[in-house]
């Protein structure tokens, strides 16, 4: 394209989205330190996160920043470690629920009849439940491990997106473009995947961002109540639960319970940015 | 609703039936099964040598009649534990949702008075925050700074380990303790509460923020409210007395969902209060691999919910005319 002369004194600004700017790019920037620590960690790493470093309880200091725990282990390292664990997780479950509730949700919004109306009853009798008490119900049946908490959370979670796709889909479906796809005899599959899912997945993806926070905590909450994983492994919930046995000795459930408050505040702050800027409805849970 | 509450039970047997463990175990629990008896009433009474529809049958006749099975931890009908640690909890949850609701409201009338300005940065800054809190965690550290630290507060439970709980008419310590006359009592449960309601309000704060400021913002772009503003009414008065009784009509819907989540989903903080309310027994429970009772739990929940759906909607009717009127 050719330059367009402009008036004297007329800036052309590029403007960054909405939620690359100010707090949000904090967030962003927080978010992907966290991804950096996590995958280059093994490089790095100050101490080993299963091994003793020497006494046993010691207070914050300069060579152990968060102190050491009750086996003597670093409790910054700890911390540091904990990030391998709960990002993936939380990855794995969100990416699961996001195609599970994709495909049932587009599958109820574009053929409907009675197969939306069971699926949808589904997915409202498993909203019926708090996230928290749902996940416990079903990993304690299965067993305690973190596979099968990883397995609960993506059966807890998927309704969500199942039910924000299937309305934007019933939406969508109504629209002229889609109409003339029909009309010139595209097959349905053809209209759903290039003419209604382009348009409808939006909102599912913004959810999806907030969503990565509350499933963090989700994980961290099973392991606290002994669900997840276990000790010696250095997962943030489980560290609390050691901090909770060891509650005058403040430091070893501060660092981890820091480490929970900072990546779920980035991944909201980032959720709500978002939201923003897609204009977007908060779906109220 | 009838079809929601069938499901509920259904979803709830299938979970009970994923147990690789013997479902007769987790009925008479391990000690019982050299007792042929027990056994066998247990067997007639939940089907279990007939077919999977049969039991299926039969566990929601039971479950009609208000029957949960037996925990192995405290070798009671889970229905009678259930009750007996209700009263504690709804106490913590209401408290919660008192004061998470009026600082809620108020948060999301400030933010949206003073739209784009610093006061709706921080009002946005708590309400993420509110929504970003570990509550396991949020407890341990008030429990640190106020209990072990500056002694301010009393620690966990919900009465300090000298007092006498008041006998029980409600259940609930604030209530009972008044309407026997004992004052101290009174105060001690006060304080006991202080705590695990901050930490479970803190999430409240966070959703009533966000909603009452969204659906502010939404009634001031009405006309009535351009109307009331030309009229040269004060602002406070355009706020409170026109646009905040519509802003606040889905905030009752949202509470009192709150409200059935809250019951069974105050987990965390009643773990780490020792708060003897339905919650911690669900934790008890998952932690011994306790089948019935966390089975029982989730069917609590799905019945809260049930119960505050209809009367949300009822409050909702009465909240607003258009409905009441129709």
């Amino acid at each position: 394209m050719t330059a367009i002369a402009l008036p004297s004194g007329v800036k052309v600004v590029r403007r960054r989205p909405p939620w690359l700017r100010g707090t949000s790019l904090v967030a962003v920037v927080s978010i992907g330190m966290w991804v950096i620590v996590a995958l280059t960690l093994p490089l790095w790493s100050p101490h080993d996160p299963l091994e003793p470093i020497g006494d046993r309880l010691l207070s914050p200091n300069a060579h152990n920043w968060m102190g050491s725990d009750a086996l003597g282990r670093d409790v910054f390292t700890r911390t540091l470690w904990g990030a391998r664990q709960s990002l993936p997780i939380s990855f794995v479950v969100i990416v699961s629920s996001v195609i599970v509730g994709t495909v049932v949700g587009a599958v109820s919004g574009y053929f409907g009849g009675w197969l939306d109306t069971v699926l949808m009853r589904f997915v409202d009798i498993t909203m019926a439940f708090p996230p928290i008490l749902l996940a416990m119900a079903i990993t304690a049946s299965l067993g305690p491990s973190v596979r099968n908490a990883v397995l609960a959370m993506i059966l807890v979670w998927w309704p969500i997106y199942a039910r924000l796709l299937r309305s934007q889909v019933v939406a969508v479906r109504q629209r002229e473009h889609v109409e003339s796809a029909v009309a010139i005899g595209a097959s349905r599959w053809l209209i759903l995947r290039r003419y209604v899912l382009p348009l409808s997945y939006t909102p599912v993806l913004v959810n999806a961002t907030t969503d990565f926070g509350q499933v963090v905590l989700l994980t961290a909450s099973l392991s606290f109540v002994g669900l997840g994983a276990r000790p010696p492994s250095p997962e943030w919930g489980a560290m609390i639960t050691e901090g909770v046995t060891n509650f005058y000795d403040w430091w070893i459930a501060a660092a981890p319970g820091i480490a929970i408050l900072l990546v779920v505040f980035a991944f909201n702050f980032l959720g709500d940015a978002l939201r923003d800027s897609f204009d977007v409805k908060d779906r109220g849970r | 609703m009838p079809l929601l509450l069938a499901g509920i039970a259904t979803l709830v047997f299938v979970i009970s039936r994923l147990t690789p463990a013997d479902p007769l175990v987790s009925i008479v629990g391990e000690r019982n099964l050299n007792n042929p008896e027990v056994v066998a009433a247990a067997k007639a009474q939940w089907g279990l040598d007939q077919s999977v529809f049969v039991q299926y049958v039969k566990y929601m006749k039971n479950l009609l009649h208000g029957d949960m099975g037996t925990s192995f931890t405290t070798r009671q009908p889970v229905t009678s534990d259930l009750l007996d640690r209700l009263p504690a909890t709804l106490e913590l949850v209401i408290c919660a949702l008192i004061l998470g609701v009026s600082v809620g409201v108020s948060l999301g009338i400030l933010a949206a008075r003073h739209r784009g300005s610093i006061i709706d940065g921080i009002a946005r800054f708590f309400a993420l925050l509110g929504a970003s809190l570990p509550a396991f965690w949020a407890g341990l550290v008030l429990l640190y700074v106020f209990y072990a630290q500056l002694g301010w507060l009393p620690g966990p439970g919900r009465l300090d380990t000298r007092d006498t709980p008041p006998s029980r008419i409600t259940g609930f310590y604030t209530v009972d303790s008044l309407l026997h006359g004992d004052i101290s009592t009174f105060g001690n449960a006060v304080r006991h509460l202080i705590l695990p309601a901050t930490v479970l309000g803190l999430g409240v704060v966070g959703i009533v923020t966000r909603l009452v400021r969204a659906s502010l913002l939404d009634e001031f772009s009405l006309e009535y409210v351009r109307v009331a503003r030309a009229m040269g009414l004060r602002e406070r008065t355009v706020v409170n007395n026109h646009a905040l009784r519509n802003a606040l009509l889905p905030t009752i819907t949202i509470v009192a969902f709150t409200f059935a989540f809250l019951i069974t989903g105050a987990v965390l903080t009643e773990t780490v209060f020792s708060w003897p309310g339905v919650g911690n027994y669900a934790v008890e429970a998952s932690r011994r691999l306790d089948y019935p009772a966390i089975i029982g739990v989730t069917i609590l929940g799905g019945i809260a919910f049930l119960l505050t759906n209809l009367v949300s909607d009822v409050a909702y009717a009465f909240a607003d005319p258009r409905i009441r009127l129709s």
